[in-house]
């Protein structure tokens, strides 16, 4: 079958360490990670990748009060990939848009709330807000973005764990070949360093990052990692089909030319590193190109110590033989932004295709010779000759793979 | 109470539930919803207001009585002073 080429023309995020793509690309080549305490409710201080975008540059203080983190977040990445596509959108036939934005969890804060609210009332349900159903339904951050834009093309969340902000894109693309849609706003979102739930069911299992200095917290392949740094963020893409994206003219950031997702079928929260690599496999495979292609794979690796060695083992197995294909991580900068961390870590990469230069993975002190693949980008960017094609990891728990394949669009 | 000071916290309350409305020219007979953008899940969270600020509860057939500042005043007065 002859599917239509998706192209991406807009991106909007934000991320701990820049609310731009300019601004989060400078920060990832000159090493500068932004993580924070933050007072957890119940826990105390804790690590966390905290957002500082604009919130009131498209929502009123009305729609801040009555809607989510989740939404206000999506809202502002949406809008801001509409304004980097610079297509006319007061024009566009809204019903031709489609929202698909991927969550790793929706709720939680919301409930939480409500909960502590209550139990200052002796928990009597009659101060139980009636915002609750409509803040927790889990279309809720895609809903926002519809009803802050005015678009009535279809839209939904996608969960997916921490896979959800590839899901999304790959959802965008499914739906923009099959001519659902002509318009996409697709990727990821994350309120998570709004519960205590997360954070003290990570701190469980044993799997939340602790350090003196909470930038250094979040350290992937390094031999002290401890755990995940929970993080806020969102990242969402304007997508079209490359003929459209032509046609008006637009700027072609990059092709999305392959994806695989696929389940472990193992285990709850351990990853399953064969089948990762077979994801990572047909990912590569369905673009069509050879696994030597690949310049750059940007992992998902979080900085836990059995989740970092089960990706490596993966992508030691399926790319041993693949000695200019180079290796990063974005996690040491910004923690684990869950749901938003594929495609915030996508855009951190995608200028790579035109400044051929690996941002670093930092925070390595000692690395994990269990995590020491050839080609790991450690400290210092590398400028390499060409960045050609990437390919994008995103797992999450339950035994959720994703793997993106991106393109250098050339003309 | 006096009727000017249960007009003060129902403008208080709506201050705090739509911050984005000027509240300083508000005419006490006229319908709230005909000078500002309020919505039904505004006055939900009015009536929700008055219950956690104020110990005040407004039964759902009496919401029509909150249409005015008037009306809210003529409604809430006797419960604030009872």
């Amino acid at each position: 079958m002859n599917r239509p080429r998706i192209v991406i023309t807009g991106v909007g995020l934000t991320s701990p360490n820049g609310n731009s793509i300019s601004e989060f690309r400078d920060n990832l080549l000159r090493g500068v990670a932004n993580i924070q305490e933050i007072d957890m409710r119940y826990m105390g201080k804790v690590p966390a990748g905290v957002c500082d975008f604009e919130a009131t540059k498209y929502q009123s203080r009305k729609e801040l009060r009555v809607g989510t983190r989740a939404g206000s977040i999506a809202i502002y990445c949406a809008s801001e990939a509409i304004a980097n596509s610079n297509i006319d959108f007061p024009k566009y036939d809204k019903d031709r848009i489609g929202v698909y934005i991927g969550t790793t969890e929706h709720g939680n804060v919301e409930t939480e709330n409500e909960i502590y609210n209550i139990s200052k009332f002796d928990y009597d349900t009659r101060y139980w807000t009636h915002h609750h159903n409509p803040r927790t339904v889990a279309n809720n951050p895609a809903g926002e973005v519809t009803i802050n834009l005015g678009i009535t093309g279809p839209h939904y969340t996608i969960g997916a764990a921490c896979a959800a902000g590839n899901a999304g894109l790959i959802q965008a693309v499914q739906m923009l070949q099959l001519k659902e849609v002509d318009f996409a706003l697709a990727g990821g979102v994350s309120e998570s360093i709004q519960t205590f739930g997360i954070f003290a069911g990570f701190k469980s299992q044993g799997a939340l990052a602790k350090h003196d200095d909470p930038n250094k917290a979040s350290r992937p392949f390094d031999i002290s990692r401890n755990g995940i740094v929970v993080s806020e963020g969102g990242c969402i893409y304007s997508l079209e089909r490359l003929d459209d994206a032509l046609e008006r003219g637009a700027t072609i950031i990059a092709e999305i030319i392959g994806y695989c997702m696929n389940s472990d079928a193992s285990d709850y929260v351990l990853p399953n590193p064969q089948r990762q690599a077979e994801c990572m496999q047909k990912a590569v495979q369905s673009s069509g190109l050879a696994l030597s292609d690949i310049d750059l794979i940007s992992t998902h690796a979080t900085s836990t110590p059995q989740g970092d060695i089960q990706e490596c083992k993966a992508i030691r197995e399926v790319f041993q033989n693949c000695p200019s294909t180079y290796i990063n991580n974005s996690k040491g900068f910004i923690g684990h932004a869950m749901g938003a961390a594929g495609a915030l870590e996508l855009a951190g990469n995608l200028p790579s295709f035109h400044d051929n230069t690996i941002h670093p993975t930092i925070n390595i002190e000692t690395l994990d010779e269990e995590c020491a693949l050839k080609n790991l980008v450690i400290n210092q960017p590398l400028k390499v000759d060409s960045v050609k094609f990437i390919l994008n990891n995103s797992f999450g728990m339950l035994g959720i793979n994703s793997a993106l394949v991106l393109k250098k669009y050339d003309e | 109470m006096t009727e000017e000071q249960v007009k003060q916290i129902v403008i208080d309350i709506i201050n705090e539930i739509a911050p984005d409305e000027d509240t300083s020219n508000l005419k006490s007979e006229v319908n709230l919803r005909d000078q500002m953008d309020l919505d039904s899940m505004d006055f939900l969270d009015i009536v929700m207001e008055l219950r956690k600020q104020h110990g005040i509860e407004v039964p759902e057939e009496d919401y029509p009585k909150l249409a005015s500042l008037d009306s809210c005043a003529d409604y809430l007065t006797p419960k604030f002073n009872a």
